[in-house]
């Protein structure tokens, strides 16, 4: 009992200060769809070149992105520019350290939503196309009218699980300090604000995650829901 | 002058030799039924009829006119193409309607992007439609999806869709080999009123269903190894084969292969 009086002492401390952590959160979180969704598609088109050296090249690349783990590739894209040029081209602060933490997490995502594209981009049945082109569309026609949507439909559902795990992988930014929901749940423990060797506030950050992770499920499902009327 | 001119089409796909010179004409409300074991090419011929594949020689003809011509290496554009290739239209084995629009829309669709006004033709297209679904006897499932219907349905809609272009001349690749043998009576039936309704369509068939081949066919060819080893009428070819391979490919007897 004498706990709970405690944690209620504390609270509004802690959740205005959660609260701050948590819009950078969510500012990562955004950042990194608004950049990664276009730029997946361009590393797609990149690795189903048939241009073999570009190809090649680009899947190689995919390959060392979805192989390592992005806790490293934040890492080195903080760190190594200042440690090799001798300057922290991200600039100084927390502005500096939310923008290498985009650049990791737009290129990491890009890379696995590229995969996904290409597999709804290949999933479509060469049929499909060959009926548009007897029907004597064009292949502009083709590709809005006709695969389009098919292919949506077909990367609605890995997208929808990607996205839901970067809501939970935008804490890996800190390992970079960058100040969101961990950061500031982790600040209670060494001190800060009159408050200190507290982990509750650390446990707490828990459910922001869990309601921002449950209503994008309800938000994704419907959208797959949507595409539910016809099968392929 | 007859409708369609095929000459000497020649096509490969790598060292195999698919078609060793093909040559026919087909006259204005002929039915052409093309049979032949699996790999003899007849297939490959309809598509090359389709510009889906593209021979390496040969020319094609239609109503007198090329529009193949492999020793004509200038590269057509789009727009040239596409015209050229509604001359045909294409009825596959696997129906490939599309899966995202209705009956309705599966079969205005191409016409509504050809149109040259799409707003003052539209009434004119889903007036058509509905008479060309109505013939496929679907009138009931206009609003239905691919999904909802049989393998039958499904592939008398894509019949619907091919005549909604008006081609000169359909083709229809083994339409009902990806059917259960139950289904595929309506899809003949259909196939078989097309040519009897009196509009004089010029129809080629490519199809393993021998007795639906007899009744139908005006001229029967039979393909085997990429050449035309036999034509002549259904009772010539099926009553009386001259060439060795096609009394062997008949008496195989075998509906499916």
């Amino acid at each position: 009992m004498l706990m709970l009086s405690r944690i209620a002492e504390q609270f509004p401390i802690v959740f205005a200060a959660l609260n701050v952590g948590f819009l950078q959160t969510l500012r990562l979180f955004a950042v990194t769809l608004l950049g990664a969704i276009p730029l997946g598609l361009l590393i797609a088109f990149g690795s189903m070149s048939r241009l073999r050296p570009l190809s090649a090249v680009v899947r190689l690349f995919v390959w060392i992105i979805r192989g390592s783990p992005l806790m490293i590739q934040l890492l080195i894209i903080y760190y190594f520019p200042g440690l090799v040029f001798g300057n922290n081209i991200w600039g100084m602060g927390e502005s500096g350290r939310f923008t290498a933490a985009a650049f990791a997490f737009i290129v990491n995502y890009a890379c696995y939503f590229s995969e996904i594209y290409r597999g709804g981009i290949q999933g479509v049945p060469r049929g499909q196309e060959e009926a548009g082109q007897v029907l004597g569309m064009s292949r502009r026609q083709i590709f809005f009218r006709v695969t389009l949507l098919q292919m949506v439909k077909r990367i609605v559902p890995p997208m929808s699980n990607e996205i839901i795990t970067l809501v939970k992988d935008t804490s890996l930014s800190r390992i970079i300090a960058l100040q969101e929901i961990i950061w500031a749940g982790s600040a209670f423990l060494k001190g800060s604000q009159g408050i200190a060797g507290e982990i509750w506030p650390l446990f707490f950050t828990a459910v922001y995650y869990l309601l921002f992770s449950g209503i994008l499920t309800v938000l994704l499902g419907r959208l797959e829901k949507k595409l539910d009327y016809f099968k392929i | 002058m007859p409708i369609l001119e095929v000459q000497n089409i020649t096509k490969r796909f790598g060292e195999t030799e698919v078609l060793r010179g093909i040559s026919f004409t087909m006259e204005r409300g002929e039915v052409l039924v093309i049979i032949g074991s699996s790999g003899s090419g007849k297939t490959t011929l309809l598509r090359s009829l389709n510009f889906l594949e593209r021979p390496d020689g040969g020319r094609i003809l239609v109503n007198g006119e090329v529009v193949f011509d492999a020793a004509d290496a200038r590269r057509l554009t789009e727009e040239a193409q596409r015209q050229r290739r509604l001359h045909f239209g294409m009825v596959f084995q696997n129906f490939n309607l599309f899966p995202q629009y209705t009956v309705l829309k599966n079969v205005t669709l191409a016409p509504t992007l050809a149109a040259p006004d799409r707003k003052a033709g539209a009434e004119e297209i889903e007036r058509t439609a509905r008479e060309l679904i109505a013939r496929v006897g679907l009138s009931d499932k206009l609003g239905a999806y691919p999904c909802e219907l049989s393998g039958g349905q499904q592939q008398r809609v894509a019949i619907a869709r091919a005549l909604a272009m008006k081609p000169d001349i359909l083709c229809f690749d083994e339409p009902t080999s990806a059917l259960d043998p139950a289904l595929t009576g309506e899809v003949l039936r259909v196939i078989r009123q097309l040519k009897t309704d009196g509009a004089g369509r010029t129809m080629i068939v490519v199809t393993h269903e021998m007795e639906f081949a007899a009744a139908v066919a005006d001229r029967v060819l039979f393909m085997s190894g990429g050449v035309i080893e036999e034509a002549g009428t259904p009772e010539e070819v099926f009553g009386a084969p001259k060439s060795e391979k096609t009394r062997a490919f008949l008496s195989s007897g075998v509906k499916n292969f």
